[in-house]
């Protein structure tokens, strides 16, 4: 890109911020560990920012996200419309860790237990975050495991009683096992929408929801 | 009335009524199930926690995990959202609806058989 071309580009970003009417909304991803958040995270920054910086690394190791990451002022265009928000990626939330399960991804003792200990934090982190910091939620489920699960009943209540928009994504649709209606059917009180963040399949109707529930 | 038995040969379950949570701030019930699951007991609440204090218990319990001896709890509920039915009146006044029968264990103790909106199957086992 051309030097005139960026500086116009950034001249125009600063200038829509400034003047536009609000902040833009930062949207939690939420779900359990492994469901695939990161994943999504870093798919929506690769197909809507300048750079397209991934916002953290990806991993089958559950727990591979323990801090809370933001991206700020990603901007998803939709029928001619931009839609602003900052996407904040969050660690898998559970009420159980045991670093002894690090333990089978050939990891050594010392690491297991840093990585158990920096993984309670994060959860503890995401907690927060989603009672004080969010202003709506896009909850990734691994439509390939059985969508009743506590966290999963307890985090629904939770965004449902903060009345936070939230946007329920049966991901990993691309597995043999996956099952997006068992997802519907845990969930029946609120849409589901289909995808597989790795593939990429489906995520134009992602960002038609995302433009829907959060624009 | 039954001898006292020694405590390391079965799982004590403390059986909590509505009528005694009532009472309790938030953070007097969070601790009274952590300190209960820490012991090793099963902890049943006859009305369960508000939204919000499933998000306190989750974020307190996280905070007191540590490496080879409170690896976090196991919590089981119906799957079923009853925030959704609450009028929005009913939430603007704080008031949830959250009478739920809920059943918490030691993580390490404690294992989900089965789960659906009607029915709860959990196998407990001792220490």
């Amino acid at each position: 890109m051309g030097l005139l071309t960026g500086l116009k580009s950034s001249i125009s970003r600063a200038a829509s911020t400034l003047f536009s009417e609000e902040e833009p909304k930062r949207i939690g991803i939420y779900g359990p560990p492994n469901a695939g958040k990161t994943t999504l995270a870093n798919r929506i920054a690769r197909d809507w920012t300048e750079h397209g910086d991934a916002i953290g690394p990806e991993s089958h190791v559950p727990h591979e996200t323990r801090r809370a990451r933001r991206k700020e002022n990603v901007e998803i265009e939709r029928d001619g419309k931009t839609v602003t928000i900052d996407v904040v990626d969050t660690p898998g939330v559970t009420t159980k860790v045991d670093y002894t399960e690090f333990l089978e991804h050939d990891m050594e003792k010392d690491d297991a237990v840093r990585r158990s200990r920096e993984a309670t934090e994060g959860v503890a982190e995401a907690m927060h975050w989603l009672r004080e910091d969010v202003d709506g939620v896009i909850y990734v489920l691994d439509s390939s495991t059985d969508p009743f699960t506590q966290v999963n009943t307890m985090l629904i209540g939770i965004i449902e009683s903060q009345d936070l928009p939230v946007l329920i994504l049966a991901n990993k649709i691309d597995l043999e096992d996956s099952s997006v209606q068992r997802i519907k059917n845990a969930f029946p009180q609120h849409e589901t929408t289909p995808v597989s963040a790795l593939e990429g399949d489906n995520m134009d109707e992602v960002y038609d929801k995302i433009a829907e529930y959060f624009g | 009335m039954a001898e006292v038995k020694d405590p390391s040969e079965g799982v004590r379950i403390d059986l909590i009524s509505g009528e005694r949570m009532a009472g309790l701030t938030s953070m007097e019930k969070i601790r009274m199930i952590l300190d209960g699951v820490r012991e090793g007991n099963i902890v049943i609440l006859e009305e369960g926690l508000s939204p919000d204090e499933e998000s306190r218990l989750i974020e307190v319990t996280m905070t007191e995990i540590s490496p080879d001896e409170f690896t976090g709890l196991e919590i089981e509920t119906y799957p079923q959202s009853e925030t959704a039915d609450a009028s929005f009146l009913n939430r603007l006044m704080g008031k949830q609806e959250s009478k739920k029968l809920t059943v918490i264990g030691p993580a390490n103790q404690i294992e989900t058989l089965h789960k659906d909106e009607t029915l709860i199957k959990t196998l407990v086992s001792r220490r």
